[in-house]
């Protein structure tokens, strides 16, 4: 994995003003993947629109961290029936004018 | 200018207690959130109003000023001071889904707390600029092929390109073109909806296309050749005897453009749809018949 792409988990916690264990909160309950690398801690940069959402729900909403996990996980579902939603329209007008 | 009922929105009376407000407030937004609601532009207005009278209400000084002045803001006394303060509101909603513009609160509130400055207090956070969404219309005839096309988003012009094969519904993100970012933080992304209409006789599945064609009576007995339309130009094809009404033939590699993998194209399905013949002469009808008793 480029290097460049992993950002230390203690310059978003910095960044974002949260603690590191909310980071390692958010890894117990699976919501984002931490890498070790060199005895340091690092989550992927395509990651951290998922991170700032959970932190804004978190922190902003007073979501504690089992209604951040089931949100997310919901949103994912909701997200993959709007996708297929889409699909079978598409598929649907190959019958429409028949 | 219109006046706003602060109270109404968040659904509390004018005696409510901070508690109640923020409680209201909370209840609301996570109703609201645009985060819990993507794509909602109605849910992400109304979070907008919700913020809007969440910033006056919890904030004393405002709430008093409000509450003193409501629908007769106007008085000028009221604006002069209001005026003096411009600058002294203080953002305390600090950019869920980014940096909402001053186009997106009232005139009312504008003119009464000389607009939002920019956050600060709490957490310094530096936040991703919101994403925008945007729907373009195209036709079938138009992803064929790849192309450009310039965009106007927030009177910004982009020039993007279009995959060609794009599908109908199908979203592209274009990077760090979405609103700024707060308090220093990356800008959000363009995500840019493609609504494909489809114009033309032929039927796409992903990447395949489907066309019906007619098929004369003695074609379909007889075999012989048809040019049939596929999307790009015309081919001959030869037409076996004794072919069925309904039969379907696979024309490879003559359906849509595979998404972004260049020079590979799906297939074209044809199906013979067999015509027959009408306003028989006499002649015809008494042919037909001696064929008939061959049979």
């Amino acid at each position: 994995m480029e290097t460049q792409k992993l950002i230390p988990i203690q310059l978003i916690c910095n960044r974002y003003n949260v603690p590191v264990s909310f980071i390692n909160t958010l890894q117990e309950f699976q919501l984002v993947e931490i890498i070790v690398e060199n005895e340091d801690y690092y989550i992927h940069t395509k990651q951290i629109k998922e991170v700032e959402k959970m932190i804004r729900l978190h922190y902003d909403l007073e979501i504690n961290l089992e209604g951040v996990d089931a949100i997310y996980n919901l949103l994912k579902q909701v997200k993959s029936l709007k996708q297929e939603i889409t699909m079978l329209h598409n598929r649907l007008r190959l019958y429409e004018d028949l | 200018m219109a006046y706003i009922d602060y109270y109404s929105i968040l659904g509390i009376p004018k005696t409510a207690s901070e508690s109640d407000i923020k409680k209201a407030y909370r209840k609301l937004a996570r109703k609201y959130h645009p985060d819990l609601n993507p794509n909602d532009k109605v849910s992400e207005k109304k979070f907008k109003e919700i913020n809007e009278a969440n910033e006056v209400l919890s904030h004393k000084e405002n709430r008093k000023k409000y509450d003193e002045y409501g629908e007769h803001w106007q008085n000028a006394e009221a604006y002069e001071k209001a005026k003096q303060q411009q600058g002294a509101y203080q953002q305390n909603y600090k950019g869920a889904s980014g940096g909402y513009s001053e186009e997106d609160f009232s005139d009312f509130f504008g003119n009464m707390f000389g607009g939002r400055a920019s956050g600060s207090g709490g957490r310094q956070v530096k936040f991703r600029g919101q994403d925008f969404n945007a729907e373009l219309q195209l036709d079938l005839k138009d992803v064929y092929e790849a192309h450009k096309r310039t965009l106007t988003v927030n009177n910004k012009n982009i020039r993007i390109t279009i995959p060609a094969g794009i599908e109908n519904g199908q979203t592209i993100k274009i990077k760090g073109h979405g609103g700024a970012g707060v308090n220093g933080g990356p800008n959000g992304d363009l995500f840019i909806q493609f609504s494909v209409v489809n114009n033309t006789k032929f039927k796409r599945d992903k990447d395949n296309l489907y066309v019906t064609v007619d098929l004369d009576l003695y074609k379909a007995m007889l075999g012989g050749e048809l040019m049939v339309d596929t999307f790009k130009g015309k081919v001959k094809l030869n037409i076996k005897p004794e072919t069925e009404n309904g039969t379907q033939v696979k024309l490879k590699g003559k359906g849509f453009p595979k998404y972004k993998k260049e020079d590979q194209f799906g297939d074209l399905y044809i199906t013979y749809q067999i015509k027959i013949p009408t306003n028989l002469s006499e002649k015809e009808k008494t042919l037909i018949e001696e064929l008939q008793k061959l049979r």
